[in-house]
């Protein structure tokens, strides 16, 4: 067991993500749709949690909790996803090798069980992000 | 009596399904239904014509910073301002408009000189990079239809992305030579993910992420004869896999490839693209092959055309200089310009910045006037100084769409949409004006 561990993450789209997005971003479809992040199984005993448990993803540009689980579109060992989405960009290294593109997917992340930190909703992370949040009225 | 509207085009994704029938409310105001449509498309139809809850007017932040209506007139007269007092504004989006809010929006950014560019900035640039260096030997969703029987699916999931994808053209449909549908094709996915694509696949080949380009190299070398020196297993892909694989590609009558953001945002970029490329041509030496990127937005392959035939360039524009273009992903594309501090406006239009950039650029340009131009409530507008409302194309507006493959199609209104609210092109051909009137009033 570990404490934390090191996995590449990836984001891409979902078709919850994409159904969601449409009902729209402030949602609690689209928070449901995309506050997760998937994971190996193995990966997730490996951190002594139960899938359905908060964590913490930390990656050089930033953090965000999500809750992880099991990757049903399964991912191996080593391999997580964000789905590409508010959260997925709390992290999303913003450098682009001279493409214009972020690194959306392959790059670094530390994951570890946060069971007791909450989830910001999609307002909170891009509002708090830029000085806006006011808290929930 | 509801009125039912027959091939009407879905503006959602890159598919550009043109099969959809809306019904409409009598009052020609409501979409009561819609069919031949993905559940993500469903979605757009519902949110258009004129509803509870759909944003009528402009609203302008205000300094406790909440928002506050104001009319269209106002919203003209503070975006026209921004753009003439910024020295390099950006204007940035254009997945979800049509061609002609591109071109209004390129007179616009012409006139202020600043930097214009599209979501492909994010998602297919590097597709364009290896396209200005390799070609693209790309066909139609048509002929994909009527003849691929091997169809390569290569970091592109469209279960997901693309949902009516895999019926209409791709994998499921019977064409001229695929007779038997889905039992005339062999389909190959190649991700590392097993995604629900992959469960349809005859052959799935889990790449180890990020290792795309030693995958296609292995396959280069087969096509070259020089399998012998491959490795045992290449990017997590045993030998004989490969060789089987390469085997049904070389003996298919025609193959195409499908590839998607798993190339594109993966380590390697453009260069996955290219050797995607030059593989395919290879392949030209056994059977036909053709290759088309999976585009996201169903109108982000038309700013990339409207631009190129008004500038040259697809992307990435810099007007700066006002009487000459110049284009360079990684100095003049919208995250490296935010992280460089160099934009001192952000108009975000047709797309959400606020949610699909990482979020260090989204508070690079939140420190200058940020406008969002959109139907509804997104995260870029919930950030905006200013949130202008316009038409949804498609729903309640009309106009030119390009589809994933290139092809232009005429989109319908179906639904009005509420009184009052432009389209982008209107809106943006408003600003214009008001720009060349304070100009002329030696506003500055
Ligand atoms: S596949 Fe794409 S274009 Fe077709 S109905 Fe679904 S979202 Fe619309």
């Amino acid at each position: 067991m570990a404490d934390k561990i090191l996995l590449n993450m990836i984001t891409q789209r979902s078709i919850e993500e994409g159904i969601a997005m449409e009902i729209g971003k402030p949602s609690p479809e689209y928070f449901d749709a995309c506050a997760l992040i998937e994971m190996n199984e193995d990966d997730i005993k490996e951190l002594g949690i139960t899938p359905n448990t908060n964590v913490k993803v930390t990656s050089e540009s930033g953090e965000v909790v999500v809750k992880a689980i099991v990757a049903r579109q399964s991912c191996y060992r080593g391999l997580c996803h964000i789905r590409q989405s508010v959260w997925a960009n709390q992290v999303v290294p913003p450098r682009t090798q001279s493409t214009g593109e972020p690194q959306y997917s392959g790059f670094p992340v530390i994951v570890e069980p946060a069971p007791n930190e909450r989830i910001k909703s999609a307002l909170e992370c891009v509002q708090g992000a830029v000085g806006l949040w006011k808290g929930d009225e | 009596m509801p009125k039912v509207i027959k091939n009407v085009g879905c503006p959602y994704c890159g598919t550009c399904c043109d099969d959809v029938e809306v019904t409409v409310s009598d009052d020609g105001k409501r979409v009561l239904e819609v069919k031949n449509v993905c559940a993500i498309g469903t979605q757009i139809f519902m949110h258009g014509g004129d509803h509870e809850g759909r944003i009528k007017l402009p609203r302008m932040r205000q300094p406790d910073g909440s928002m506050k209506d104001v009319s269209f007139e106002e919203a003209i007269d503070y975006t026209a301002k921004v753009l003439l007092k910024a020295k390099k504004p950006l204007m940035y989006g254009f997945g979800s408009t049509n061609c002609e809010g591109h071109a209004a929006a390129a007179r616009v950014m012409e006139r202020s000189g600043g930097c214009l560019d599209n979501c492909a900035s994010i998602c297919h640039g590097s597709s364009f990079l290896a396209i200005f260096d390799n070609g693209y030997p790309s066909c139609t969703l048509g002929e994909v239809k009527n003849r691929a029987d091997v169809v390569v699916f290569w970091g592109s999931n469209p279960a997901h992305a693309h949902p009516r994808h895999m019926s209409r053209y791709s994998i499921f449909p019977r064409g001229f030579f695929t007779g038997k549908g889905h039992n005339s094709r062999t389909v190959i996915v190649i991700d590392p993910r097993y995604t629900d694509t992959a469960r349809v696949a005859d052959h799935y080949l889990q790449v180890r992420q990020g290792h795309d380009y030693e995958l296609f190299d292995a396959f280069r070398m087969v096509c070259h004869g020089h399998e012998d020196d491959i490795p045992d297993v290449v990017a997590n892909i045993p030998k004989e896999k490969i060789l089987e694989v390469a085997e049904i590609i070389k003996n298919a009558r025609y193959c195409n490839f499908f590839y998607g953001m798993g190339l594109c945002h993966s380590d390697g970029r453009n260069h996955n693209i290219d050797i995607a490329i030059s593989l395919t041509r290879d392949l030209n030496e056994f059977t036909k092959c053709t290759i088309m990127a999976m585009r996201g937005h169903y109108n982000i392959t038309g700013p990339g055309a409207v631009w190129s035939w008004q500038f040259g360039f697809p992307y990435c524009l810099d007007l700066t200089k006002k009487t000459m273009v110049h284009m360079n992903p990684g100095e003049t594309s919208s995250v490296d310009l935010a992280m460089r501090d160099e934009v001192d406006a952000f108009i975000n239009i047709g797309t959400d910045a606020g949610a699909h950039f990482p979020i260090p650029a989204v508070q690079h340009l939140k420190k200058h006037p940020f406008i969002t131009v959109d139907p509804h409530i997104n995260m870029a507008s919930e950030i905006s100084d200013l949130h202008v409302p316009v038409k949804i194309c498609g729903v309640d507006d009309g106009g030119i769409v390009y589809r994933m493959d290139n092809v232009p199609i005429q989109y319908r209104k179906v639904v009005d949409a509420p009184e009052g609210v432009p389209s982008d092109e209107e809106f943006l051909d408003a600003v214009y004006n008001r720009m060349v009137e304070l100009e002329g009033d030696g506003f500055l």
